[in-house]
């Protein structure tokens, strides 16, 4: 499904990501750890098509289509989501507004008849439920001044309505309490199909423990240096990240 | 790749055509004879051109205002026409009579003149150029006794109500262009409102410009009498020339005791072509004078016009009166606005709210201009002023100039300011979720401007949100 080959991407002349490769099939759930500023974020942001990072060489195959060439909202549409780690605030958009304009954009590129307000608000209800979120949430602006664990949750919940055939989620956990942390991951695992990916990015082994991964990339200083299963996940939390990193040279 | 949001490209001004009609069109200039003229051709009664004639010798004793926060080259008065109207347009002639190709030119603007495709509860007088075509739903309205008919028209049928409000509220003394108004102002609207009633239809005007090198001096007067409430809009077009056009127009609303007056305008003149060719000027002297317990609200949003220079005002007279001025101004391109208003509190007890969203795109330079006055006896008056400026791109720029002067210290007033760049962040999130940079820029324009589109009466809501959609189109790169 994701085929990502010597990946290197820069961001205002700094080298941040320096050759990662990585392929996740269908079915298939992705873990990525590694210490802070390692680059998860960017290859999280890259896959959506952020266009504040450039691509210096590489390149990622999405369902056989060249994901670079595309711009991100035809990402969105050909199933691409990310979970954002800092999801961003719409003030003056209602959440149910935008969720539903974003929706029918993803109807729309498959030829469906778009839906309104009412149907909507039918689809809405059950996937509300899923996440534990309250109607009201759905009349406010977009993330505006909802608390950090409202904004992850908000963000599976447009990840349940838009029904992605790869999912990114960066850091969904962080910030989350225990039973936000349980929610999230059964909506995450509620939505596993045979047909769709998830790569999560996350610094603890606690969420693994509900989605549990197939895989376990640690990545650092812009490279995959270590990839393994889901007990790599155990030995990290155990360890730490030294022991895998590279002698300092002085 | 460093950033998605890039200078701009024109988009396609969808009311730019140029209807092909038969005009009679005066001479160019203006002198004493050209007010003579156009007052004979409205077969006005001798005291109104007696007034025309003090407005017209004031005007030549003052010189055209600079204090704007915009720049032009300065305009030759001389070379402008002062009146020109379609030759089929005859004086009080009923809808059945309007020449087609006027009704043609306003079904393309999306305006129904004719009885079975009107917009359902609303009343339309339609002026062209510098006169009325036609006014819809008289009869309905008639029936409640509200008039609601060009200004030439109330001339002739109600000239009692015009000799006692006309310059009652703006007086022509006031300002350069408001003099200019009042020595040359060809039509405009008339609406009265009696005693106790509630005005049962939207009233709308749409002014059209057509013809080339001609001014529009339009002159609307609207009273509402003691408890009478009327909510009235106006909406604006012109074609695509590469002159500037003038459009120098005086609205003055009467709000006698406990009355209601909503005011909302939707502005679309041409804004000239990307590199500030053409487009029209746009030096509007508005105001209004609330009385006790009564409310004056103006709505307005601003995408059109090269030079947009208007400050919708309330003189907060009576005790108890409330103001409000709910803007979006849009620059983009080369286009230019100095709008704002003026609250001016008299009566104990008054009110008033501004609420002003500028957004700048292209080379766009926006100011907010608003003056709160407290005067001496106003007890007890509160004003809250939220103005806040968004910005498109880096070409772009947004100013304020706040003038607060209290003569009362029981006066409240509160004053928030912000400004925002539109965030390459919100772009993202949006594209990420699938919408492209243009619905996504329309939905965190509509967004931002929120609380000034929930003012503007229900059927111009969405017209006004698509409008501030075109008028960005294109504002990405
Ligand atoms: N637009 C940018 N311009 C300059 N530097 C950037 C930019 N974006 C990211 N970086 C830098 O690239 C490095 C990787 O950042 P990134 O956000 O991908 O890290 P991360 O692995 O997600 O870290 P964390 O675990 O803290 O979320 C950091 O040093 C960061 O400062
Ligand atoms: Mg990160």
């Amino acid at each position: 499904m994701l085929k990502i080959t010597d990946l290197h991407a820069s961001a205002s002349d700094k080298e941040i990501l320096k050759g990662i490769s990585l392929t996740v099939n269908a079915g298939e759930v992705h873990a990525i750890m590694g210490p802070n500023g390692s680059g998860k974020s960017t290859l999280a942001q890259i896959i959506a098509g952020h266009p504040g990072y450039e691509v210096t060489s590489g390149t990622i195959e999405y369902d056989g289509k060249d994901l670079l060439d595309m711009e991100a909202e035809e990402r969105a549409q050909a199933g691409v989501f990310l979970a954002f780690q800092y999801p961003v605030e719409i003030p003056g958009v209602t959440n149910a507004y935008f969720l539903r304009a974003a929706f029918n954009e993803l109807r729309k590129a498959r030829g469906e008849e778009e839906v309104d307000p009412m149907e909507f608000l039918d689809i809405m209800e059950e996937k509300l439920k899923l996440v534990e979120m309250d109607a009201t949430m759905m009349q406010r602006s977009v993330n505006a001044g909802f608390s950090g664990g409202e904004k992850k949750r908000n963000e599976i919940l447009q990840m349940a309505v838009l029904a992605p055939k790869l999912a990114v989620l960066d850091e969904t956990d962080s910030g989350l309490d225990i039973d936000a942390l349980r929610i999230v991951a059964g909506g995450v695992n509620a939505l596993k199909r045979p047909d769709n990916a998830t790569i999560v990015v996350t610094h603890y082994q606690r969420l693994l423990n509900y989605i549990v991964p197939d895989f376990v990339h640690v990545l650092a200083g812009g490279r995959i240096i270590r990839s393994g299963g889901k007990e790599l996940a155990h030995e990290l939390e155990a360890k730490g990240y030294d022991w895998l990193l590279e002698p300092v040279s002085v | 790749m460093s950033s998605s949001i890039e200078s701009l490209v024109n988009k396609e001004y969808a009311y730019g055509f140029v209807t092909d009609i038969e005009s009679d069109t005066i001479p160019r200039g203006l002198t004493e004879e050209t007010v003579r003229l156009i007052s004979a051709k409205k077969n006005e009664p001798e005291w109104l051109l007696a007034w025309r004639l003090k407005a017209f010798r004031r005007w030549q004793t003052m010189t055209e205002p600079h204090w704007p926060n915009v720049t032009y080259t300065s305009i030759d008065y001389q070379a402008q026409t002062y009146y020109s109207a379609p030759k089929s347009v005859k004086p009080l002639q009923s809808l059945d009579d309007v020449d087609p190709e006027l009704l043609k030119t306003y079904a393309k603007l999306g305006i129904s003149l004719t009885e079975q495709k009107r917009l359902t509860g609303v009343a339309v007088d339609a002026i062209f150029d510098s006169v009325s075509v036609g006014t819809t739903m008289k009869t309905e309205l008639a029936a409640v006794g509200v008039i609601f008919c060009s200004f030439g028209e109330a001339v002739q049928s109600h000239p009692e109500l015009i000799q006692k409000y006309l310059g009652s509220i703006v007086p022509y003394s006031d300002n350069f262009f408001a003099a200019l108004n009042s020595a040359v102002f060809s039509d405009g609207s008339f609406v009265y409102i009696p005693k106790g009633v509630k005005c049962p239809l939207e009233l709308s005007t749409y002014f059209r410009i057509n013809a080339a090198d001609t001014g529009q001096f339009e002159r609307t007067l609207i009273v509402a009498d003691e408890g009478a409430s009327v909510s009235y809009l106006e909406g604006c077009t012109a074609p695509k020339r590469a002159t500037n056009q003038l459009h120098a127009a005086v609205v003055e609303i009467v709000a006698l005791d406990n009355s209601s007056v909503k005011y909302s305008t939707v502005q679309n003149w041409y804004a000239g072509d990307k590199d500030g060719v053409g487009g029209i000027f746009n030096f509007v002297t508005k105001r209004g004078k609330a009385q006790t317990n009564a409310k004056i609200s103006w709505t307005q949003v601003e995408t059109g016009s090269a030079i947009t220079w208007k400050y919708p005002s309330v003189i907060l007279q009576g005790d108890n009166a409330v103001g409000e001025f709910y803007s979006v101004a849009v620059v983009n391109n080369k286009q230019q606005a100095d709008t704002g208003t003026k609250m001016i509190h008299i009566g104990r007890n008054t009110r008033s709210t501004i609420i002003s969203k500028g957004i700048s795109a292209g080379q766009g330079q926006n100011s907010y201009r608003g003056q709160v006055k407290i005067l001496p006896k106003a007890e007890g008056a509160r004003n809250y002023t939220q103005c806040d400026s968004m910005l498109i791109g880096n070409a772009c720029g947004a100013h304020t100039f706040p003038y607060i002067e209290v003569a009362n210290n029981t006066a409240t007033i509160e004053h928030e300011a912000s400004t925002s760049k539109i965030g390459e962040d919100q772009i993202f999130y949006c594209k990420s979720r699938g919408l492209n940079a243009e619905h996504a820029i329309s939905l965190i324009v509509a967004g931002f401007c929120k609380e000034v589109f929930k003012e503007l009466p229900m059927e111009f809501a969405l017209e006004a949100q698509q409008l501030l959609g075109i008028s960005l189109e294109g504002s990405v790169g």
